[in-house]
């Protein structure tokens, strides 16, 4: 069934649309990423213009988080007080962001850094929680206790705060500045930036595995609607159309995916997203590496 | 679709009198774009007038062209720097038809002098406008080539040779095939007569190409109530999420 999209101009298959949201939508219940580094190139793939695919990808990431944060609220897997203190470094980090793209608008190449950024970032992030887990789960198989709450220097910062929910009592400075770094990151890399805050409230906060996904969805809902509506209201890039084909994919993947992530075991969730995030790693480079099949590209607009 | 909604119309020709005049129909003027619109087939035709007899020598040629509204575009290409492909050189090209097809009744080379293509810009490179390339860049118009390759693979810039059938000198009619992905916009159809290379009749008219229904209603919202529609687009969302989650949590009990 083809279906016209009044905003990107297009006509595209409902039953595709619906497939691919559902798919990601999956992978954004279990891992706690809006999958939005997923989905953008898929959309570009079909045949979307690039402003628009990026535009109604938040928007579709609104109703996947919303939908996954609520299955996550029921097993009471969502630290409200860490995804509020997340949230405030994370808006202050996304206006940075947004500053600093424009900066390097102005300087050209904005594309080249935005996938060296990736490159670099998911190849590191990757590489390191692979290693992690698999360490992990061959301690449990040799049946040595997991080490955890190590005690670090971060343990020695003032503002000290109780985390209920995640069993944690330490200071806001360090969440905050992970709000920061992945709000600028994420600003930059057009994106949600789940896949950076993930590992990041693992390894450098300490967070459960299973009380991660749920916080980082609930931290998402906001960054990605304040992006919608950014790029509604100034781009007039928002295919409403598009969202809801995606989106009634999305909401119910979020949903079977919560499920999924629950009954599985922390390092087995851990590894996974490690080996997608490698995976897009890999993808990523290798448009940087070979030669592409069409040198040229078409853009709107003058310079 | 095939109702033949346009009667047919006369050309008010700069011509001399005796000379050949084209009266032309079209299976529609205006294309409407809804939410299932998935293409859509235009059939032109037409009759030649003339007072005097058919002209022995040289043979009628026909062609019709139909040119979608043009945009400006910016052509990037990449080339590979410290072995990684980098986007280098960019020429801008000032004015492109978003959609451009060409129909002949033979081969264009054999029905169109290049005089007569520079004069009416009829073939595609000729309906492309680019002002002159950046210093630095030599071969701008593999730029210009670059964009008819991306576009014609994507059926938006067509190129049908012999596609359309002239009956005995008077009666013509082709088809034109309007791809899925359409931009909005009034669609300049022009019909040349030639003998020998030489344009003798020329005719000119429009085929809407609109939004209408759901489509229209958001695409005009998007554009003048943006925060409405932000906020709409984001009600759907929750409300979607929400529905989702109340759904499932009922099949658990």
């Amino acid at each position: 069934m083809q279906i016209y999209l009044p905003i990107a101009e297009v006509s595209v298959n409902a039953f595709l649309l619906l497939g691919l949201g559902g798919i990601v939508g999956i992978l954004s219940g279990m891992f706690g990423v809006g999958g939005g580094f997923l989905m953008t190139p898929l959309l570009f793939f079909i045949g979307i213009p690039p402003a628009v695919a990026v535009a109604t990808e938040a928007n579709q990431i609104v109703a996947s988080s919303f939908s996954g944060v609520l299955a996550h609220f029921k097993r009471k897997t969502v630290d409200l007080r860490m995804g509020t203190v997340l949230l405030i470094g994370g808006l202050f980090g996304a206006a940075l962001g947004v500053m600093v793209f424009n900066y390097l608008k102005a300087q050209g190449q904005v594309d080249l850094l935005v996938k060296l950024c990736y490159v670099v970032f998911l190849g590191v992030i990757g590489a390191l929680m692979f290693i992690e887990s698999l360490n992990a789960i061959r301690n449990v198989k040799k049946g040595k206790a997991p080490k955890r709450k190590k005690h670090n220097w971060i343990h020695g910062l003032p503002l000290k705060m109780r985390f209920r929910v995640s069993g944690l009592y330490i200071s806001v400075i360090p969440p905050l500045i992970v709000g920061v770094l992945v709000g600028v990151l994420a600003a930059i890399m057009g994106v949600g930036g789940g896949f950076i805050m993930v590992p990041a409230m693992i390894y450098l906060l300490g967070m459960p595995t299973k009380v991660v996904v749920g916080t980082s969805l609930f931290q998402i809902i906001f960054v990605t609607a304040f992006t919608t509506m950014l790029h509604a209201t100034t781009n007039y890039t928002v295919d409403i159309v598009l969202a809801v084909l995606l989106l009634i994919g999305g909401v119910v993947g979020a949903q079977i995916g919560a499920r999924i992530g629950v009954r599985m075991k922390a390092e087995q969730l851990r590894i996974l997203l490690a080996l997608m995030v490698l995976i897009v790693c890999g993808k990523l480079a290798l448009e940087l590496l070979l030669q592409p099949s069409e040198l040229y590209s078409i853009a709107a607009g003058g310079h | 679709m095939r109702t033949f909604l346009l009667a047919l119309a006369f050309a008010a020709s700069c011509l001399p009198a005796s000379a050949e005049e084209v009266v032309l129909g079209l299976s529609s003027d205006t294309v409407s774009i809804n939410t299932n619109f998935d293409g859509s087939e235009i059939l032109i035709f037409g009759a030649v007038k003339r007072d005097a007899p058919i002209p022995s020598e040289p043979r009628l040629q026909v062609i019709v062209t139909v040119a979608g509204p043009s945009e400006t575009k910016t052509i990037r290409r990449k080339e590979k720097r410290f072995g990684i492909w980098v986007n280098t050189d960019a020429v801008e090209i000032d004015s492109a038809p978003s959609f451009y097809a060409i129909s002949t009744s033979t081969l264009l080379g054999l029905s169109l002098s290049q005089t007569e293509d520079v004069r009416h810009r009829i073939s595609i490179p000729r309906a492309i406008r680019s002002i002159d390339a950046p210093a630095g860049i030599t071969d701008s118009e593999a730029f210009t080539d670059a964009l008819i390759r991306i576009k014609s693979k994507s059926n938006q810039y067509q190129l049908n040779e012999g596609k359309v059938s002239v009956d005995e000198e008077t009666l013509f009619r082709t088809s034109i095939a309007l791809p899925a992905a359409l931009t909005e916009g009034d669609y300049q159809t022009r019909i040349f007569l030639t003998r020998g290379g030489a344009v003798v009749a020329q005719y000119e008219t429009s085929i809407y190409v609109r939004k209408v229904g759901m489509e229209r209603w958001l695409f005009t919202l998007s554009r003048e109530r943006a925060f409405l529609y932000g906020l709409l687009s984001l009600a759907i969302a929750i409300a979607a999420g929400w529905g989702a989650s109340a759904v499932f949590g009922l099949f658990r009990r």
